[in-house]
């Protein structure tokens, strides 16, 4: 029974919160992934392209709200996602017209694209807290709850209790999703083949008459979806605060990076690896080591490292990976 | 003579603002013919095909095709003209699939292709039995196989390749030229550049000596063969 | 290099637009901002040096400006006795085990045979590591952190004087640097770019929470100054006697002199680091920084070092960051780490970087200080702007409301546009490398 009660106690704390995690950044490193395969540089906008994303989405949530639109106990936030996506792929697009389009005819050194990026990002994050402003923003509504801790003791008569919080599993079942049509766009479409072939030796691609505008502009649709979906799904899950999705950056690189950069596969791996890394090592695991051994009464916490100590994670397996894998574990582009 | 099918006329011209590389270099093939340009190492064979295909700024000279003027298109638009070039290196997309590859040869195209695919796996049958692998995992030749392929797919009028023997044994070499002719023999014209000279004089109709960006000796490959100062120069005796 | 008539009128014209506002708001704010300015030149040129002689891509500038904070609190603060008493010597003890560990890993990772035994020794020897540093570590910090927390709660500084946390801050920043640059040099220029990133976090993270060492989010106030106070100025009778006969009330002529103390100790600095980093860029050493920049293949096929050049580089450019971070956090009189935001600390600074001419020190000091009298006045322009635009709506009216409100943050996106414009338009800056 102790033994159950601290696999529950775990899974509560540990596994759901790090699976839930791992979705949101891998779908954001999945974003920063694409830019760096096929537009060849770091994006440092991609965190405050996901403030964006969630904005727009939260904007048309309040609209819906208002309007007294309600899709019952699902939040309302997934209708207005759409209209969300297309406003960031405006952005996103525009910025290209306007700001990257240049560099890439001058055929500037990717260090520059990343300066540009700092740019960009400074006026994403402006115009984000120019709309929205600085402070937190709730948005979710719809059921709270799958399953109550209370509902969940009851049902199986444990000490301890299991609660899916509705935001965990939507974020999950929403990347599941969200990858299988990615990947099938990728792998199955002309377009989504072309965007690889981009990727995989630009010169040839252009020899084969793929126009490099059209796959630019396709990425960056992609990458509006992809980031605006992440930014959303991270709002509903913990909350909306525009400085949040800045910090989510060294993350989220961190992922694309430890899976491999410009490799799609890598960027989910990664991104658990990641979140798993990160719940697990600040955790205090100091109840489920009573479960386990109860004659044990451990003093502290029973904490490797301190929540607040969890871009540390994040960094040293970044850094783990750079010293003994730089191309990542599953071999992304090391140019 | 009635007029080439692709001539590359008088071409003078380098890479930017460098230096000439060419110098009133003239080139062509005729419709279904094999043309090969050779000579020594620098002697700028494959520059005077990239000029051809546009890849370099040329200042004087033409490039016609079928007639057309075609010196002002961009590379990607004499694709669409009805030319493929196979680069030397890196002519493959190493992480799709060899079926991948041909289609994309193929992007322009928006009829159905599985004909022309049809056709280029019996030209290479062991790139259909190996398509649902990816390019990297191929051996050097059969990724040649899978470069040549990848052009043929656009079913193009004028095949460039660019030294395609390079780094693979001489049993490869001798099939890929066998496959050469084949594909001359369906019409299309081929322009290539080659290192192993004696070789690839035997099959051309047209050979093409060049020495530091200028024709040096122009004839039938054969004659080329026979003559003794080719052959003392450039063929090794 | 000297500088050309153009280049003086740049510096001519930063420095009217400064003094305009001492003629227009006060001189005060002016002066305020003219400090705070040379500071940002010095953050300038410690950048400069790593992007504009070597290409390396920092992003981690904040954290070696908070390091340089931590200095003053160590080297200035007076030491809290009965803390030390608690647990001083035990802290040490436990951050010399837990550096020990780490040494002793990468020891073992070099002189062990490549093989089946050499990855479980390594993380064998780190957990080991950390749970005895863990062991020592965590009862000393919670007993220092019970002395009287209201007031310290920390160990103190060591009582040194102040200006001696200067140096001591690069050193800091430089140690730092040298663990970063170790890893990440060598490889792609956006992972170092990453690594920067995640050590300022980091270094940030350590402020804020080990509060034995900064009292975290409690801040550091009172850090002592290296000029006199004003409140003992105005009862010094010999101050107050002289302003008076120039006819200056003493408590803003005590204000203004403390300020004119910090310019003065602040610009015999920059020219210091400017005369000593012209010297370096004109000098071989320099001209080989800049080779190797334009072109690392060839450099290294001749022959150079061209990581140990970068490494080299890399914690010049952060020492002479944890320099300005050191003084700026004199200037404040307090560390309080909460207030050290990447937009800010890191990102603005890249702006002054580009902005003023990257690879040219000079352009570095006239970006510093031009970027930092717009930062500090984008804010209220664009106030009086949105105020300007609004005055037409009808008051609470809701588009009113929520333009006044957010006006402040223009200044972000002002920040923005002037890279970008800059960029595109003159991307060798306002003072072009020669």
């Amino acid at each position: 029974m102790d033994l159950l009660n601290a696999i529950v106690a775990f899974a509560n704390f540990v596994m759901l919160p790090a699976v839930a995690y791992g979705s949101q950044l891998a779908l954001g490193a999945l974003g920063v992934t694409m830019i760096y395969g096929i537009l060849r540089f770091s994006n440092f906008a991609h965190g405050d392209t996901m403030a964006f994303g969630a904005m727009a989405t939260i904007l048309g949530t309040w609209w819906l709200q208002a309007m007294g639109v309600s899709l019952g106990p699902l939040p309302t936030a997934l209708l207005a996602l759409p209209a969300g996506i297309a406003a960031t792929a405006v952005l996103v697009l525009l910025t290209d017209r306007l700001v990257y389009r240049f560099y890439r005819e001058q055929k500037s050194a990717p260090v520059i694209l990343v300066i540009v990026s700092m740019g960009v990002m400074f006026v994403t994050n402006g115009l984000v807290r120019f709309v929205i402003g600085v402070d937190e923003q709730r948005f979710a509504d719809g059921a709270r709850f799958i399953i109550t801790a209370r509902e969940f003791k009851e049902l199986t008569g444990l000490k301890e209790g299991l609660a899916i919080k509705s935001t965990a599993m939507l974020t999950v079942v929403v990347a599941i999703i969200v990858v299988a049509l990615l990947f099938w766009f990728l792998n199955r479409t002309r377009t989504g083949k072309s965007m690889r072939a981009f990727s995989d030796n630009e010169d040839l691609a252009l020899l084969s008459g793929i126009s490099p505008e059209r796959v630019v502009m396709f990425t960056w649709i992609i990458v509006a979806a992809l980031a605006t979906i992440a930014g959303v799904l991270y709002g509903l899950d913990k909350s909306f605060k525009p400085f949040n999705y800045f910090q989510l950056l060294l993350p989220i690189f961190a992922s694309a990076i430890v899976g491999g950069l410009g490799n799609p596969i890598g960027a989910i791996a990664g991104g658990f690896v990641i979140a798993f890394s990160e719940v697990t090592i600040t955790y205090a695991f100091k109840k489920v080591a009573g479960y386990l051994i109860p004659a044990w009464e451990p003093q502290g916490l029973v904490q490797l490292l301190s929540t607040d100590y969890k871009f540390a994670v994040s960094f040293a397996l970044l850094i783990v990976v750079l010293l003994f894998r730089p191309t990542g574990l599953f071999r992304g582009k090391a140019l | 003579m009635s007029d080439p099918f692709l001539i590359g006329d008088s071409l003078s011209g380098g890479y930017g603002r460098g230096v000439d590389i060419l110098h009133s270099c003239t080139i062509s093939v005729n419709e279904g013919e094999i043309a090969v340009i050779v000579g020594p190492n620098g002697a700028g064979k494959s520059t005077a095909m990239k000029a051809v295909f546009g890849m370099l700024d040329l200042h004087e000279g033409s490039v016609k095709l079928g007639g057309e003027d075609i010196s002002h298109l961009s590379p990607q638009d004499r694709v669409a003209k009805g030319m493929a070039f196979v680069p030397q290196n890196s002519n493959t997309f190493t992480s799709l699939t060899v079926e991948e590859n041909l289609e994309m040869g193929a992007f322009l195209r928006r009829d159905d292709i599985s004909g022309t695919l049809a056709q280029v796996y019996e030209l290479f049958p062991v790139l259909k039995e190996k398509r649902r692998q990816t390019a990297g995992e191929l051996s050097g030749g059969q990724r040649q196989q899978v470069a040549v392929g990848r052009a043929l797919m656009t079913q193009p009028r004028v095949l460039m390749l660019d030294e395609p023997t390079a780094g693979v044994s001489p049993v490869v070499m001798d099939e890929l030229f066998d496959r050469i002719i084949e594909v001359a023999r369906t019409g299309i014209s081929i322009l290539m550049v080659e290192q192993n000279a004696r070789q690839a004089l035997e099959i051309a109709d047209r050979g093409y000596v060049m020495v530091q960006g200028q024709n040096a000796f122009t004839d039938t490959g054969e004659a080329l063969l026979a003559d003794p100062e080719v052959r003392r120069s450039f063929l090794g005796g | 290099m000297t500088l050309k008539p153009r280049d003086m009128t740049l510096f001519l014209a930063v420095l009217a637009l400064i003094a305009a506002t001492g003629f227009l708001q006060s001189w005060n704010v002016a002066l305020g901002i003219l400090n705070m300015g040379l500071v940002s030149a010095i953050m300038a040129l410690g950048v400069n040096m790593q992007w504009g002689y070597a290409g390396l891509f920092n992003i981690g500038v904040m954290g070696f400006l908070a390091l340089g904070g931590l200095s003053t609190v160590i080297i200035s603060k007076p030491p809290v006795v009965e803390a030390w008493d608690a647990g001083g010597p035990r802290v040490i003890f436990a951050l010399l085990v837990g550096t020990a560990a780490i040494v002793a890993a990468i020891l073992a990772w070099k002189r062990m045979p490549a093989g089946k035994a050499r990855a479980p020794a390594l993380v064998a020897i780190l957990i080991l590591g950390f749970f005895v540093y863990r062991w020592l570590f965590d009862p000393a910090v919670a007993a220092i952190e019970a002395v009287s927390p209201a007031r310290a709660g920390n160990l103190g500084g060591l009582g040194l004087p102040v200006l001696i946390a200067w140096p001591v801050g690069a050193l800091l920043a430089a140690g730092a640097a040298w663990v970063v640059g170790k890893t990440a040099l060598g490889l792609r220029s956006d992972y170092l770019a990453i690594a920067t990133l995640g050590i300022s976090e980091i270094i940030i993270a350590v402020l804020k929470n080990e509060d034995w060492l900064s009292r975290g989010v409690k801040n550091v106030s009172g850090i002592p100054r290296p000029v006199p106070y004003e409140i003992d100025l105005q009862n010094s009778e010999r101050f107050v006697e002289r302003v008076s006969a120039f006819g200056f009330d003493p408590v803003t002529a005590s204000t203004i002199t403390v300020k004119l103390a910090y310019a003065g100790l602040f610009l015999a600095v920059l020219i210091f680091l400017l005369w000593l980093a012209q010297a370096a860029l004109n000098s071989p050493w320099g001209r080989m920084m800049r080779a190797i920049r334009d072109n690392e293949v060839a450099a290294e096929a001749m022959g150079k070092d061209v990581t140990a050049r970068h490494l080299q580089v890399f914690i010049l450019g952060s020492a002479v960051c944890g320099l300005a971070g050191a003084m700026m956090t004199t200037l404040d009189g307090q560390l309080t780490p909460a207030s050290y935001q990447p937009l800010r600390f890191t990102f603005l600074i890249w702006v002054m970087v580009i902005v003023g001419g990257s690879g040219n020190n000079f352009g570095a000091v006239l970006g510093g200080m031009l970027i930092w009298y717009l930062w500090v006045m984008v804010e209220p322009l664009g106030v009086a702007l949105i105020g300007g635009i609004t005055a037409g709506m009808p008051d609470g009216f809701w588009l009113k409301d929520h333009l006044l409100e957010t006006a402040a943050h223009m200044r972000l996106l002002t920040m923005g546009l002037i890279l970008l414009l800059v960029l595109r338009f003159s991307p060798r800056g306002l003072i072009p490398e020669r």
